[in-house]
């Protein structure tokens, strides 16, 4: 139609470049912190022998949400350790874990900024929309090029995939909160903090475990897709499955996985229902 | 009472929408509230409203939904911000208060509130939530656990302090409610269509309980409510909203006898008012009486003049000795025994007097049971009046011919 093409692409590898070189030394940092959770998780994972692991895992599995996921966790566990995919299954959880704590600690202050100002709400509806539908493939390259090659990237590409679901379910729970809660809260002279920890955040509660829930199921999606650029874990072996065209390898490894994603998700469910009696 | 202000408002206004104040120029040039919603996109939730309400009072806003009754208890603490205006709070002026120094006098001084749908926390125990007002201030554990139990066992939810809110029926919730703001001592109480969500018997069983904790606690109450009946009930004074604007204040009897308009009559209609009018605001002016010492003939004469069938008797100090009707006059006239000079008293029938603080609903009751007129009289027995049926019906049928209709029977007594 036009000769003259828009130079997006140009553009976005200019922003790119503009990013490595003027915060570079705050991304290596980053960096630095999430290798050092990383390492100090899986210290603790892989130090203890793989028995004290599944039993530890599988009791926790069973207090916070029943007897059958608590089954399920130790035969699943097991057929994980049997099959030699233990090593990678820990990597994965220390990986899922530490890009956990992360979406929580930048998400959750997100939510409750977009549930606080209308304007912040209507700033970040886009970003959020864009994180969640541009391809995750996307992420990865610019994460490799910030933080090189490893669990870090992975982390930081999960990160950026699963944040949307959380932030907007914060969002929404704290705004669903009924007025006259808050206009009590209010009234009796709270400060803006404790209306928010005493009466928002735990009214809030349940749909903030759901966002939680939703965000430890993307990430966990994430994490696999990670294995291809160097995440060590199960993405990686069910990516060395594929380039073998080895179908039980990949589908092993997949099958860990999946295990995985239902322990976690029956936990972090449980967590929702706990939120204490509510108004009939 | 004693007619202190606790709390005045002085020209208080509520715009709601994008660059407020272009409504007051808007309603000062001559538009209509409506017009202001239409062509400026701006909802007047109140304007220019100054009231007193006096310290140990039971204050009613009432009115329609959306005249503005809710947004006006939102104002006077501040859950909404003034557009214009300003309220007082003894000498405080509430409305220059920085964000900080509201807090602090929302805990401090003053309000506790009580809202339609309870609002109660659901994760929290009913003392837990008792506690909430006393927590956010600081107060130690110990001390305000005492509070708390005090305060639930006041609204009788003693032995339920550990349940939490869904165990709880919609009355109790409310109770829960109502104890959180009793536990923080507040010297006022905000209440927000307290009663308007529970059912008629325990509706009427919170007013009840309302009143006689009030009658203890002398507390300055301002009752937002929709329904007339609860307000004449509770309310020591009411104020009639409509669009935003206070129609009218006054007491119960003030706003069903002199209604202000014809939106307040039109309000008014319907209304049970047998327990708000007294013998005092429908009694009419006696006519004639006949003295101790008339004689028949003298008494005949006023009788035939007044066009009365029957007459009271009253002595020197108009105390109130009985009722002769015109039959046991005319019988005295014929027997031939009886003197027909004086008044025989064993003629004259007894009669049961109120006062004028009798409510309409005894005055149904004792009307009933006599033939003739219920004489009104004060402490020491004189009469001040008296009541016919005829204005018993009348007040309770709410026309304009009220007056007349009274006037008309009173003719007959």
């Amino acid at each position: 139609m036009f000769d003259f093409r828009i130079p997006l692409r140009d553009w976005v590898e200019a922003f790119v470049d503009f990013l490595q070189t003027y915060l570079g030394a705050f991304f290596d940092g980053f960096a630095d912190v999430t290798e050092t959770i990383i390492d100090a998780l899986l210290a603790v994972l892989q130090g203890s022998p793989s028995i004290v692991v599944i039993v530890v895992l599988s009791l926790l599995a069973f207090w916070l949400a029943g007897w059958r996921t608590g089954l399920f966790a130790l035969l699943g566990l097991f057929l994980v350790e049997n099959i030699g995919l233990w090593t990678p299954f820990l990597q994965t959880l220390a990986l899922v874990l530490t890009a956990q704590i992360l979406i929580m600690i930048v998400g959750i202050p997100l939510g409750i900024l977009s549930a606080s100002s209308d304007t912040a709400e209507k700033i970040m509806r886009p970003i959020l929309d864009f994180m969640q539908t541009m391809p995750a493939f996307v992420y990865l390259v610019p994460a490799v090029i910030f933080f090189g090659i490893g669990l870090v990237p992975g982390v930081v590409a999960t990160l950026v995939f699963a944040l949307p679901p959380l932030i907007r379910l914060v969002n929404l729970g704290i705004r669903q909160v009924p007025s006259d809660l808050v206009e009590a809260a209010e009234a009796f002279g709270s400060t803006g903090w404790q209306k928010l920890v005493k009466v928002q955040f735990p009214v809030a509660l349940p749909t903030i475990m759901a966002g939680i829930n939703q965000s430890i199921m993307l990430n966990l999606s994430m994490v696999v897709i990670a294995g291809m650029i160097g995440a060590r874990g199960l993405g990686a072996e069910v990516l060395r499955g594929i380039q073998r065209i080895n179908v039980g390898q990949g589908f092993e490894a997949g099958l860990a996985v999946v295990i995985l994603a239902i322990v976690l998700d029956r936990i972090t469910a449980s967590f929702g229902k706990a939120g204490g009696p509510k108004t009939g | 009472m004693d007619r202190k202000p606790k709390i005045r408002t002085r020209n208080l206004s509520k715009v709601f929408g994008p660059r407020p104040e272009r409504a007051f120029t808007f309603l000062k040039e001559g538009g209509s509230k409506l017009e202001a919603q239409e062509k400026l996109g701006l909802a007047v939730g109140v304007y220019d409203v100054s009231l007193d309400i006096y310290e140990g009072e039971t204050f009613v806003l009432m009115g329609l939904s959306g005249s503005g009754k809710s947004t006006l208890l939102r104002l006077l603490n501040r859950l909404h911000e003034p557009t214009a205006g300003q309220i007082f709070i003894d000498d405080i002026e509430l409305t220059a208060l920085n964000k900080r120094e509201l807090i602090e006098a929302r805990r401090t001084k003053f309000m506790g509130m009580v809202f339609q749908q309870f609002a109660i926390l659901p994760h929290r125990t009913v003392l837990e939530n008792v506690e909430y007002g006393l927590e956010v201030q600081g107060v130690d554990k110990a001390q305000r656990r005492e509070k708390a139990l005090e305060a639930t066992e006041l609204v009788g939810l003693k032995g339920w302090e550990d349940s939490y809110p869904s165990q709880l029926s919609g009355g109790m919730q409310q109770r829960v409610g109502l104890a959180r703001s009793l536990a923080v001592d507040a010297d006022i109480l905000l209440m927000d269509e307290a009663f308007s969500a529970l059912d008629p018997l325990i509706r009427k069983e919170m007013q009840d309980e309302l009143i006689e904790l009030q009658s203890r606690m002398n507390k300055t109450i301002v009752f937002v409510t929709h329904d007339l009946d609860e307000a004449l009930k509770l309310g020591d004074r009411i104020a009639i909203m409509k669009d935003a604007q206070v129609v009218q204040v006054g007491t119960a009897e003030e706003i069903l006898t002199a209604p202000a308009d014809d939106y307040v009559k039109a309000f008014v209609e319907g209304v049970d008012r047998t327990g708000v009018l007294t013998a005092g605001s429908i009694m009419q002016p006696v006519k004639e009486t006949a003295h101790v010492r008339d004689g028949p003939r003298t008494i005949l004469t006023k009788l035939r003049r007044s066009g009365l069938s029957g007459i009271l008797v009253v002595d020197s100090e108009r105390q109130v000795q009985g009722y002769l009707t015109s039959e046991n006059l005319v019988e005295q006239l014929e027997s031939a025994r009886a003197s027909q000079e004086r008044l025989e008293m064993a003629r004259v029938d007894e009669i049961v007097t109120v006062s004028e603080e009798t409510p309409l609903q005894d005055l149904i009751a004792i009307a009933s049971e006599t033939s003739g007129p219920v004489p009104v009289v004060d402490d020491r027995q004189r009469l001040r009046g008296v009541v016919v049926k005829g204005s018993i019906l009348a007040a309770l049928a709410p026309t304009d011919t009220e007056t007349d209709a009274a006037s008309q029977e009173a003719t007959s007594v």
